[in-house]
């Protein structure tokens, strides 16, 4: 079968692509990546800050039910051109993970047919491979959210 | 032993994923690992049951109590974990796409 999503990551290299087609329009699809409120909607995360232009930054945040801050990341947009390319770092706060640096390519495929290379490159192959673990770590993190939720439901 | 379970089905549910997190930093017993999620007990069972059956856990008796530790060689079979990864990706684009195609210029 034919997957959508791509992730090519050589042995002991320190970067990865992620490549993935999407049935949208490119203008919708670059949106998705500036619109604050549409970020918050597909992250999941809220959009504390987001300046679209080359030498702005970012921050994002995330809180649990209690108002306790759960994630937290945030980096400078070192370059941005609309409909096609974005440059920035991306590093989430208390990890062990560094800061990345992430490219951005938004590709025209037709009228509705769209892709993105998301070329992300880390600070050590040691860093990426902890990267590519971190969903084993948010099986763990989904289950307490789970239970958070639960349980504010029952207060 | 179930030997068509495969190891990819295994690590695709968050639960299981997180079973295994938990128990690479040391052996757990049923108990413990169950204490860590809100799932009903026999649910955190039957993950074990699954994990043990495609070898991703291994069984130790210690005394009274039945120990899970996790199996290394097996863990080296799952491709360096990028499939969870590629899987996570996968459901946020699907998300991002979903409600792009709703999207309604204001």
């Amino acid at each position: 079968m034919e997957q959508k999503t791509k992730i090519s990551a050589e042995d002991g290299k320190q970067d990865l692509m992620i490549t993935r087609e999407f049935d949208l329009p490119l203008e919708l699809l670059f949106r998705a990546y500036v619109d604050p409120e549409i970020i918050e909607q597909w992250m999941g995360t809220k959009v504390l800050k987001l300046e679209n232009k080359k030498h702005g930054s970012y921050q994002f945040e995330t809180k649990d039910a209690d108002g306790h801050v759960v994630f937290q990341s945030s980096g400078v947009i070192h370059d941005l051109s609309p409909d096609s390319k974005i440059t920035r770092t991306f590093e989430m706060a208390n990890t062990p993970f560094g800061v990345q640096l992430e490219i951005y390519e938004f590709e025209k495929l037709g009228d509705d047919k769209s892709k993105l290379n998301m070329h992300v490159i880390y600070e050590s192959a040691a860093q990426r491979d902890q990267v590519l673990k971190l969903p084993f770590a948010q099986g763990i993190n989904m289950a307490h959210n789970r239970l958070q939720d639960i349980v504010s439901k029952l207060k | 032993m179930n030997l068509r379970r495969d190891v990819f089905q295994a690590i695709a549910d968050p639960t299981r994923r997180a079973i295994l997190l938990l128990v690479a930093s040391q052996a757990l017993t049923a108990g413990a690992i169950a204490a860590n999620f809100d799932t009903a007990r026999p649910t955190v069972s039957k993950h074990l049951q699954i994990l043990t059956e495609c070898e991703l856990l291994q069984q130790e008796q210690n005394g009274r109590e039945i120990y899970y530790h996790i199996n290394a060689v097996k863990m080296k079979e799952v491709a360096d974990f990028i499939e969870p990864f590629r899987k996570m990706w996968d459901e946020r684009f699907n998300k991002l796409e979903t409600i792009m195609k709703k999207y309604k210029p204001k």
